[in-house]
């Protein structure tokens, strides 16, 4: 086996199998109406990156899943897929949310924008720049992430949002501590973090605080 | 992930007969905890409910001059309220002290409440867990140990509540609103809300099969200084070692309650009566009858230093 064999599909398939050997949970017996096998294909619609797109899933896929393998937009990424990594961060109607902890489903008629939403090569997003330029990441696995939760992460500054450092939580103001703060859903263990704070610093138009 | 009947509930109603139709459906409104279990197949519903267009998104002054907080109120948008901030500010706190950006603007009220034990046996399905295999065993009682709860504790299990919220609802009395199959309405306080874990650990709350959350209502503030301190593994997005939820009143009182020490949000009479008597009177009055082991046997001295560090912020602006 070439490691090209290794697919995750071949992964997952193979972690599904082991799951059945494994004893049934009291919930799991529950009858299902109709003897069905559950599942069933729903519709969904959303708007990713300003286009209406239209999907017929399985209910159990992801957000993330149904960007990467269905919408095939692979500039977001599979990190951990539980929540804790913070790489599948997309804005979901001007929020920015892990797409790996929400069903596609859930998602009827909501906006979503990704990394390719952002900016292009020939248009980069004034974050996508700042990165480049302040060296933001070393491997580029947790970017995407990275700048969709920090390009929303600002506009909760804006709206004066606080976080757990903010003093006063009448009075949001901007500095580092704030960003270490709330940037601490996106992992980098490349650890650029010095240079991914310098790079939305940059963007904010702030000086080093 | 097992397959399961997904259903887009358009009303109350909608949502709870969908409910009552399928023996072990869930609710699903934020999935940020359920999601992750359904992947691990620690929770295998047969039919998930969608609860997102319900509309109980509100965050509104009741008459009695207290707040009732929709089901569905975004954990960013309940610490961000402007009445929350001003007037409860220990559960604004409390809730941008827990998790991270990405999760609390997707996290609900309820789903809040309802969130499972991040004990590392209830999540390895090779080992024994008697609240997710009831009759299986409990690995935990000699297994790592160390952030595990040691009040109100059994013999059957020791994992810890994990949410940050409800050791400050647990603190200001709040009172869960529930609808049931038979479209009976009730109120449940916060104290009886959750249970300890006796010898049926699984059973988690008084909800009953198919009862939906649908508000969490607290009643008028409680005048003071409002506290929230959280100790933990790292500054920031981790599960609390020790957390203090504190109102210090002008007249010299003060209530407490803790989070990472008990298997449900922690509330001890005795602590608020020792409040005048300082911080190691409270301590020793919170963790009477404390049951520890080797590993978090230290949970008792990190109780004592973060209430002494919170009277002494306490006394700095007296």
């Amino acid at each position: 086996m070439t490691i090209d064999d290794i697919s995750r599909r071949g992964i997952l398939k193979g972690g599904s199998a082991l799951a059945v050997a494994m004893p049934a949970i009291a919930s799991a017996q529950a009858k299902v109406p109709n003897g069905s096998a559950g599942g069933k294909m729903t519709s969904v619609t959303m708007t990713i990156n300003g286009e209406d797109r239209h999907l017929d899933l399985d209910p159990r896929t992801t957000l993330l899943d149904a960007l990467r393998e269905h919408l095939h937009q692979t500039g977001t990424k599979k990190g951990c897929d539980h929540g804790q990594c913070g790489a599948c961060t997309v804005i979901v109607e001007g929020r920015r949310i892990n797409s790996c902890l929400t069903l596609a489903v859930m998602h009827d008629g909501d906006s979503v924008t990704t990394i390719e939403g952002l900016g292009s090569p020939d248009k980069l997003h004034p974050m996508q720049k700042a990165f480049i330029v302040h060296d933001g990441y070393q491997c580029g696995y947790c970017t995407p992430g990275q700048i969709c939760s920090a390009v929303a992460m600002l506009d909760e500054i804006e709206a004066g949002i606080p976080s757990h450092v903010t003093d006063d939580l009448e009075k949001v103001r901007f500095s580092d501590d704030e960003l270490r703060e709330r940037m601490s859903g996106n992992i980098c263990r490349c650890a650029a973090y010095p240079n991914i704070i310098a790079a939305i610093r940059d963007v904010a138009g702030k000086d080093a605080a | 992930m097992k397959t399961f009947h997904y259903h887009r509930a358009t009303s109350v109603e909608d949502a709870i007969d969908a409910a009552a139709q399928t023996q072990g459906a869930r609710f699903v409104a934020g999935g940020t905890n359920l999601l992750d279990l359904m992947k691990l197949q620690i929770e295998t519903p047969p039919a998930l409910i969608d609860v997102n267009r319900l509309g109980l998104d509100k965050v509104e002054r009741t008459d009695g001059g207290g707040l009732r907080i929709g089901a569905l109120v975004r954990n960013t948008d309940l610490a961000a309220d402007a009445v929350v901030r001003r007037d409860y500010a220990v559960l604004s706190r409390a809730l941008l002290a827990g998790a991270s950006a990405q999760l609390r603007n997707k996290a609900t009220t309820a789903g809040n409440l309802l969130q499972r034990t991040r004990c590392p046996y209830f999540y390895d399905m090779r080992m024994p867990c008697h609240k997710r295999r009831p009759g299986s065993g409990c690995a935990a009682l000699k297994g790592f140990n160390r952030n595990l709860a040691i009040l109100e504790t059994s013999d059957s299990c020791i994992a810890t509540h994990p949410s940050d919220m409800a050791v400050a609802m647990r603190l200001l009395d709040a009172g869960v609103d529930t609808m049931a199959p038979d479209g009976m309405r009730r109120t449940i306080p916060i104290a009886d809300f959750h249970r300890p874990p006796g010898d049926t650990p699984h059973v988690e709350t008084a909800l009953k099969p198919g009862e939906l959350v649908v508000s969490i209502t607290l009643p008028p503030p409680v005048r003071g200084r409002h506290v929230y301190r959280k100790v933990r593994d790292r500054a920031s997005y981790a599960f609390a070692l020790v957390s203090v939820a504190a109102v210090f009143g002008e007249d010299g009182t003060a209530r407490f309650a803790f989070g990472g020490l008990g298997t449900r949000p922690w509330r001890a009479a005795a602590a608020d009566a020792a409040a005048s008597s300082g911080a190691k009177a409270v301590a020793e009055a919170a963790l009477a009858g404390a049951r520890t082991t080797d590993q978090n046997d230290f949970k008792k001295v990190l109780t004592a230093r973060t209430l002494a560090s919170v009277f002494r912020a306490q006394e700095a602006r007296a």
